[in-house]
């Protein structure tokens, strides 16, 4: 791809920075203008969750970026989509247990028990370990083991979709395409379907 | 409806505000997430509030919904799924002229124009409503009891049911246009619920007429069942003698049932009834049986399995 020179590899991790971190201050902006609606709870949880989602997404679509497309800078922001992906499942989950049910566990906890929040529960817990060793000196450390634990985000991409699913009406068809892109991006790393199309972008270029 | 003694009325300060919830929530969470919550709709319905002169709680003595709110959080899919887009898609929607046409076991069915329904006295009525999805609002609506419409046609012994039908209209009802759900819109009541007193039909909201999005011109309100059990826009109401099957039970039927009573300790398969957040408020409120209504109506269940017939 003709975006790999310096200037671009230099800033191109600097512009995903911000625009991961764009969402708190435009949060901030909607609820102090009012903008999340009649129930601005729900649409706090919605949009962090929503974020979340995308950024992990996005996270599952650099590997495949790089190999089937050659664009080698999707590797540099891997790790800090995942990790921002984090930052809104923790604001996701506060916003959920704080101003949503006010810390009452009588209710809380039943709640947690429901399919949807055990979904969400386990895949924002599942990625406390990879949050944490994305820093050093854990990869180096983890050495070979580090790929692995870290192939836990495509269990994690999975079970937060599902996790979408399972709190729209009947007739809302948004989460299921995210299950659809996801799976979708799952496929891209099956050796026969990658070498072929990778075999097809890089060489037709 | 009960009239409401001032003396019966909650003190205010049992509510937490939202100025006071600014500054707990501050303490509870980061800064960034109480801002995440306060709330204060800019008005994107340009209408203007009707003067609304009534009383502004409920009979237990929970603060009205703003008119705001009501009309801009409508859970209406033959517009939207969004619930704070239905506002705005509203405006092409004819709600003159209207017809309802009343049929089926009766002896006198009629075709009535929306106009002709003035001849039932209009009420105000204080309602809570809530919504499957666990959350409410207090509405201030007006109407009639549908027994007096259910009278005037005089249904035959064998109505034992009745089937309400909203208008099927593809061309100014976008989500019509897809089949993602059995369109038209229907509803049912048993015939001891549908001619219970508290059972309205509704033509007006905080003492203005009813906006587009809340249903206009004609609506039901059940307040001890589930929000999609108002039905919106009705064209057709018959009296049948079996039990109709709703839109909702038809599209997911082990999550929605004929009756839809409000009830605590039945949960929908995937979340819990047993709180709703109160549109408007901080955190959460104990979801009441039959949403409070619980000594007008639950004679109307009496022997029944309520987790059976959700």
């Amino acid at each position: 791809m003709k975006l790999n020179n310096k200037f671009f590899n230099q800033w191109f991790p600097i512009l995903v920075h911000i625009a991961c971190l764009l969402p708190i201050p435009w949060l901030i902006a909607d609820a102090w203008l009012g903008h999340l609606t009649a129930d601005p709870i729900r649409a706090s949880i919605l949009r962090t969750g929503k974020i979340a989602l995308e950024l992990l997404v996005l996270s599952l679509a650099c590997t495949p970026l790089n190999t089937i497309f050659g664009f080698k800078p999707a590797l540099k922001v891997r790790r800090a989509l995942g990790d921002y992906s984090f930052l809104y499942v923790c604001l996701h989950f506060a916003i959920f247990v704080s101003l949503d049910y006010g810390f009452d566990f009588q209710f809380l906890l039943p709640e947690l028990t429901k399919p949807y929040a055990l979904l969400g529960l386990i895949a924002g817990l599942l990625l406390i370990p990879l949050a944490i060793t994305s820093f050093s000196p854990w990869p180096k450390r983890l050495g070979k083991n580090w790929k692995r634990l870290h192939n836990l985000v495509y269990l994690i991409n999975i079970l937060s979709a599902v996790h979408f699913v399972l709190v729209v009406k009947q007739g809302v068809t948004e989460p299921y395409l995210w299950l659809i892109l996801i799976v979708f991006l799952l496929g891209l790393r099956i050796p026969p379907i990658r070498h072929f199309l990778s075999g097809f972008f890089v060489h037709a270029e | 409806m009960q009239k409401i003694d001032p003396s019966e009325v909650t003190p205010k300060k049992l509510y937490l505000s939202r100025r006071q919830f600014i500054g707990s929530a501050g303490v509870i969470t980061a800064g960034a997430l109480s801002l995440a919550a306060c709330a204060g709709n800019l008005p994107n319905v340009t209408v203007e509030p009707p003067v609304y002169t009534g009383p502004t709680t409920d009979e237990l003595g929970a603060t009205l919904t703003t008119y705001q709110d009501i009309t801009n959080y409508n859970n209406y899919y033959e517009f939207s799924t969004d619930k704070a887009a239905v506002a705005d898609l509203v405006g092409n929607f004819p709600t003159s002229p209207w017809s309802i046409d009343v049929t089926g076991f009766v002896s006198e069915p009629k075709t009535y124009k929306i106009e002709d329904l003035q001849k039932f006295e209009p009420e105000n009525r204080i309602y809570r409503l809530r919504c499957v999805e666990a959350w409410s609002m207090v509405i201030p609506w007006t109407g009639f009891p549908l027994h007096k419409l259910l009278d005037d046609v005089k249904p035959t012994s064998q109505a034992t049911y009745v089937k309400f039908t909203s208008i099927f209209d593809p061309k100014d009802m976008p989500m019509q246009n897809s089949d993602f759900l059995p369109w038209p819109y229907v509803e049912g009541l048993r015939m001891d619920e549908a001619m219970h007193d508290l059972t309205l039909m509704v033509t007006g909201m905080y003492g203005g007429p009813l906006p587009t999005q809340d249903g206009a011109p004609i609506r039901l309100v059940v307040p001890w069942k589930y929000g999609f059990k108002g039905i919106k826009a009705i064209v057709k109401i018959e009296l049948v003698d079996t039990q109709p099957t709703s839109l909702w039970m038809q599209a997911a039927p082990d999550e929605y049932g004929f009756y839809a009573n409000v009830n605590p300790n039945v949960n929908h398969p995937r979340w819990s009834q047993a709180t709703e957040r109160r549109i408007g408020e901080i955190g959460r409120r104990k979801t009441l049986l039959f949403n409070g209504y619980e000594k007008e109506v639950a004679s109307l269940y009496t022997g029944m399995d309520l987790k059976i017939n959700f």
